[in-house]
């Protein structure tokens, strides 16, 4: 019944990018839980974030929780009881689907940074070859946060009818220049790590200098000045007093280099690259607006939820109202809820009674026909 | 047992009397939904709401209803024009900054527009202030004067007035009375102005 082992399947080539370059074949790592109902009406796609996979939640055999384990399962908000849920590796990922760390079948050796760059409207065109393969039309609904979100937008505007509801949790239509910023901060310090070697390294040492102060730089934009205070404050590790040198005194400081440590042996520093650039160039509201995308969801009343977190500042408010509002003013049956949170931007992926009472509402409503 | 239109409170039940069935609506303030799901399941409205508490947009949510986190008076400028047949103001305008840009936006998305208010022309009132010499505490507007979310009082005269300075037309006036409004009211046609406790008005342009 239910069944989340990672499973692969293969998209037969060419892959078009959107960049105009093309991959001969692209495969997808996937997992799945619950049943398909007969008239496939009850798929729901869940799209994850920056470093995320396919394993958003466990099977009963698996040891290794889920990265959205409080979400999806049996009688959870994402109820594998209800609904066929399926999670699969984003394109560039190194979770399994292609990405940089694949090995390019003309070379015989990974892409490296020969692999072309791919955007976020085209990890949804993945997504769907995927949803193709197991048959599925229309899902019940999409749904993802951060960078998934932006999914969750791209799939509207490429495929409105096939997304039956639709859930973007903490996103934006666009990056600011913000979080380019800090992107781009992210990507310099992968790219100046020695051990890069214009994105060649997978024969010899890795950057993990680099990646793991990428990711330290990711971690301050996904807590909050208030999670930062409650978590660390300015409390010392292992000590009383200052040391007077350059080591990791703070809990903060050891914190985050624990992050960066732990981060280094689950990810490919080219993937971060990949994946990052495809967020910046993300720019999703003139195809939605202009493509006769929204209105279409409005004809076909299917609809859609926004939900922003008041202490995420890496995506505030004021960025996931913009999207409600362009769905309004399109007609687009769309509810939005700023649900109260001092976590910041992670508030998404932890467990809320909050959350959990609004997705199990909102996925009951479009009760599938 | 399934709830009727019956179960309403007094004042919805006389707002769901007047929306057409399989209408489009939307309910400024809806607070948990009450009337939203009430008009959905019996008159299988299209229905949108405006709230601004979390928890009470989450219960909405929950319920199955479509709501929007926000304050109603940003809120209801996004919608295209005519997108509403009904749009519901019950018991808010009297906590609106700017009531007159408020009721030409609800008539501006919406074909129709139903208001309801405290009547602060009650003969209780009148008597309390008269009496007392302290501002009227009421079942209708229990607050003190430094803790009371409604900015402005008026009465059914006041609107009336109101909208022909604004110049829009009043269609339906439910002017009603009731000692507690959860359970039973009555309406009343004879010397509304002092004698009901609210005021239902249903106005176009």
């Amino acid at each position: 019944m239910v069944h989340a082992v990672k499973q692969v399947h293969t998209l037969e080539g060419p892959v078009t990018l959107e960049s105009g370059e093309a991959l001969s074949e692209v495969t997808v790592a996937f997992e799945t839980w619950g049943t398909l109902d007969a008239d496939k009406g009850n798929a729901i796609l869940i799209c994850h974030a920056l470093t995320g996979d396919s394993h958003a939640a466990s099977a009963p055999e698996e040891e290794l929780p889920g990265w959205w384990e409080t979400m999806v399962g049996p009688g959870r908000a994402i109820d594998t009881d209800r609904y066929f849920v399926i999670c699969s590796n984003v394109l560039g990922g190194c979770m399994g689907t292609t990405g940089p760390s694949s090995v390019n079948p003309e070379t015989g050796r990974p892409f490296g940074t020969d692999f072309p760059v791919v955007t976020i409207g085209d990890m949804v065109r993945v997504q769907a070859g995927l949803v193709d393969h197991l048959g599925i039309g229309r899902l019940h609904a999409v749904i993802g946060g951060s960078v998934g979100g932006m999914q969750v937008l791209s799939w509207c505007r490429q495929f409105p009818e096939r997304v039956g509801s639709g859930v973007a949790l903490a996103t934006t239509m666009r990056h600011s220049a913000l979080s380019i910023a800090f992107n781009e901060v992210a990507r310099q310090s992968i790219v100046s790590d020695p051990n890069w070697n214009k994105g060649h390294y997978y024969g010899g040492e890795r950057p993990a200098l680099g990646l793991s102060v990428a990711r330290m730089i990711g971690h301050i934009t996904y807590l909050s000045d208030d999670a930062m205070h409650r978590k660390f404050g300015r409390r010392l590790q292992g000590r009383d007093e200052f040391s007077f040198d350059f080591d990791a005194e703070f809990q903060v400081e050891s914190y985050l280099h624990y992050q960066g440590a732990k981060f280094v042996d689950r990810f490919d520093a080219n993937s971060l690259l990949y994946i990052t650039k495809a967020a910046d160039y993300f720019d999703v509201e003139e195809g939605l607006r202009d493509g006769g995308a929204l209105d279409r969801m409005a004809e076909l009343r299917h609809p859609f939820l926004v939900v922003s977190y008041t202490s995420d500042w890496l995506y505030p408010t004021y960025q996931n109202r913009a999207i409600v509002s362009l769905f309004k003013r399109h007609g687009v049956d769309v509810s939005f809820c700023e649900i109260e949170a001092s976590c910041g931007h992670d508030a998404f992926l932890l467990p809320s009674d909050r959350l959990t009472t609004i997705l199990t509402g909102f996925l009951g409503k479009g009760a599938h026909a | 047992m399934p709830e009727s239109l019956n179960n309403l409170r007094f004042d919805l039940s006389i707002i769901a009397s007047w929306v057409r069935p399989g209408s489009r609506v939307l309910g400024l303030g809806c607070g948990d939904g009450e009337l939203l799901h009430a008009l959905k399941r019996h008159k299988k409205v299209s229905e949108t709401g405006i709230e601004i508490d979390e928890a009470q947009v989450a219960r909405c949510i929950e319920r199955g209803l479509t709501v929007v986190q926000g304050d109603m008076n940003e809120e209801v400028r996004d919608y295209p024009d005519d997108f509403f047949d009904y749009v519901i103001c019950s018991q808010t305008l009297q906590q609106a900054y700017d009531p007159s840009g408020l009721i030409r936006e609800m008539l501006r998305i919406g074909k129709h527009a139903v208001v309801s208010f405290p009547n602060f022309c009650h003969w209780r009132i009148r008597l309390q202030m008269l009496a007392s010499g302290h501002v009227p505490r009421t079942r209708e507007l229990p607050y003190e004067w430094h803790d009371t979310p409604n900015i402005r009082v008026l009465s059914l005269n006041d609107f009336r007035r109101f909208a022909d300075e604004v110049g829009f037309s009043i269609r339906r006036e439910a002017a009603i009375n009731s000692r507690d409004i959860r359970v039973t009211g009555t309406r009343v046609r004879v010397w509304p102005n002092l004698r009901a406790t609210y005021g239902i008005y249903l106005i176009g342009r």
